[in-house]
């Protein structure tokens, strides 16, 4: 009788101990929730911080239109943004042909050398490189060495250079996920490596390869410190040479010379100044380029999300 | 001999030869592009090679000024002041300073996150909690900047009092936050590397899901979850904005995160703000301190990888 009792006894411990580890579950998965929602909420606190500050200029039309100024009522994002733009499609040439042709030879062409493995550590490597380390090199090389100055070349260059591991990661990861199969297929009816490549290889991973490239330029149109670094922090009161003429050619291509501003740098310049008038502009700034910035971050996930679902292999 | 030269005047057979030579053309090209995008992958070998060359060809001329004695051991950075100084430790010091209270935040909260997604989570959670974290990895860090000083300083002004509006603390707790995706994302990663078959022996064994993730699947992974913890040190030590604009430009050799302080990266910042003439000794400081800041990624990029690959390795 006294043995069962304690066996009894026993088993409601058991069963207090199993519910108290249940519990721990439960307590854990709430915390591990909060501990990935702090991310979140940082996020939403910022963009709420930034909206409120910057509420007065953010939808007015002169802050688009307007050049900056001495007086913080009257300046504006005019020339920051044309210069984003600008520098975008400088980064844009040089950074997204080059990161593909170089993922699309990693994955398909190299041989599986020292050679190779010397390259890829290589790319693994500049992915890690801080942004400004960058800066300095655009400082040394692009600046002084060859003479460019500080220019929308400059920095569409620099920031360029910046993306490429980034293009070239993604390139590889998209190539990777194409079965063996669809390129024994298009060997089978006689077609060249290049042919595959083109043909097959590149068409079906063209989705992944975007989502890279996107949150690439997304990353660039917000990098800050690299353009600091060569020297581009001044007061840009004017828009370059349009790129686009009435008269034949057509395009010119003067304005890849001409001094500019972006919009993180008008925002850190704003940021910089004692003055709390200017810090409204900073922070309704700083909301542009958030706005601006996720919209081409969630793009990139809704292309790769578009993507999976459509392909089926 | 008569059937042999028909065979020989037939189409069929011009068509070889013409074939062959068409094969040449084709290979010719096929050479052409394979040798074209070798050199785009070549690229990232000159791009390392011209920021080595770069950073080393301008602090050569930077130490026949300063020596490394100097360098190392002064303990003050004034190369722009009449009377300079050359000690790099003030901005090594307030790097480290920041760093540290960042990993304070990442840490935690990033194997916290990383234990939830790879153990608890659905897979439905997982795929919706996923991409909002690439999205805080996409915020421009200017953006983070004027947070650090425009909001979390004056927060933490309000629980400090006498906290000067340019200190360590608070963009140190910033970066902490903009790391978390990233150590959190490594970290998971080594931990679905651990075999199912693990798992399932721990369940068998009465384990709930808590003990398993902490006394099987963390321990196994940990060398994967000490690589995301270095590779966040890299990213920590490397950020630039946050600090330039929350942490005050003043270099100091103090290890206090009540004070303000500039960082290897805020120092540079500066000075290329500033209008410095080619050449001189403050231009070719900022590579110095580019050099100590690149060396300092890149032993703990090399250390992270190399941990990472252990776990990978393991199983």
């Amino acid at each position: 009788m006294n043995k069962q009792a304690s066996a009894l006894h026993n088993l409601d411990e058991v069963r207090a101990m199993i519910k108290r580890h249940k519990m721990n579950d439960q307590i854990f998965s709430i915390i591990g929730l909060i501990a990935l929602m702090v991310g979140l909420l940082t996020l939403l606190i910022l963009f709420i911080d930034l909206v409120m500050d910057g509420y007065p200029k953010l939808f007015s039309w002169d802050f688009y239109t307007n050049f900056p100024s001495r007086r913080a009522a009257n300046a504006g994002l005019l020339s920051a943004w044309v210069g984003s733009a600008l520098v975008m499609i400088v980064t844009f040439i040089s950074a997204v042909p080059m990161g593909i042709a170089a993922g699309i030879y990693l994955e398909e062409y190299a041989p599986k050398n020292w050679f190779s493995d010397f390259i890829e550590i290589n790319v693994t490597n500049l992915a890690g490189v801080p942004s400004i380390v960058y800066g300095l090199l655009a400082l040394g090389l692009f600046v002084y060495i060859l003479d460019l100055g500080q220019s929308i070349v400059t920095a569409g260059l620099t920031l360029g250079l910046l993306i490429l591991p980034v293009v070239i990661v993604a390139t590889r990861e998209a190539i990777r996920g194409i079965p063996v199969a669809i390129r024994e297929a298009a060997y089978a009816v006689g077609a060249t490596k290049w042919q595959v490549v083109y043909h097959h290889v590149l068409q079906y991973s063209i989705g992944g390869i975007l989502t890279g490239v996107i949150i690439g330029m997304a990353r660039a149109i917000g990098e800050t410190a690299p353009i600091i670094t060569i020297g581009a922090l001044t007061f840009i009161a004017f828009l370059p040479p349009s790129p686009v003429t009435s008269t034949a050619p057509f395009l010119n291509f003067d304005w890849l010379t001409s001094g500019f501003t972006v919009l993180p740098i008008q925002m850190f310049s704003w940021l910089s100044r004692p003055s709390a008038d200017f810090h409204v502009n900073a922070a309704a700034a700083g909301a542009v380029i958030i706005v601006v910035t996720l919209l081409m971050n969630a793009m990139a996930i809704r292309v790769r999300y578009k993507m999976r679902k459509k392909i089926k292999w | 001999m008569n059937t042999v030269n028909q065979v020989l005047k037939n189409p069929m057979d011009m068509q070889i030869s013409d074939r062959l030579a068409k094969n040449f053309r084709r290979n010719l090209i096929e050479r052409g592009i394979e040798f074209i995008l070798m050199l785009a992958a070549l690229s990232a070998v000159f791009i390392t090679i011209a920021i080595v060359a770069i950073l080393l060809y301008e602090s050569f001329a930077f130490f026949e000024h300063v020596s490394l004695v100097e360098f190392f051991t002064d303990t003050q950075w004034t190369p722009l002041f009449e009377d300079a100084h050359y000690g790099i430790m003030p901005l090594v010091a307030g790097t480290l300073t920041t760093s540290a209270i960042a990993l304070m935040v990442a840490v935690p909260i990033g194997t916290i996150g990383a234990i939830y997604l790879s153990e608890f989570a659905s897979h439905k959670t997982r795929e919706t909690v996923k991409p909002i974290l690439e999205l805080l990895v996409g915020v421009p860090t200017v953006v983070f900047g004027y947070f650090a000083l425009l909001f979390v300083t004056p927060l933490l002004q309000k629980f400090i009092p006498g906290l000067p509006a340019f200190n360590m603390l608070g963009p140190g707790i910033v970066i902490g936050i903009m790391i978390i995706p990233y150590i959190a994302s490594v970290a998971e990663d080594a931990m679905r590397a651990v075999p199912m078959s693990m798992r399932e022996g721990s369940y068998a064994m009465g384990a709930t899901r808590f003990q398993t993730a902490i006394r099987v699947v963390t321990p196994a992974a940990v060398s994967g979850i000490i690589a995301a913890y270095i590779l966040g040190i890299s990213r920590a030590v490397g950020e630039t904005m946050v600090v330039a604009i929350a942490a005050g430009q003043q270099p100091t050799l103090t290890f206090n995160p009540m004070e303000g302080a500039a960082t290897i990266t805020a120092y540079i910042v500066q000075v290329a703000m500033g209008d410095l003439p080619h050449g001189s000794i403050g231009y070719q400081s900022i590579f110095a301190a580019g050099l100590v800041l690149m060396l300092m990624t890149l032993f703990f990029n090399v250390l992270g990888h190399m941990s990472r690959k252990k776990f990978r390795e393991a199983y």
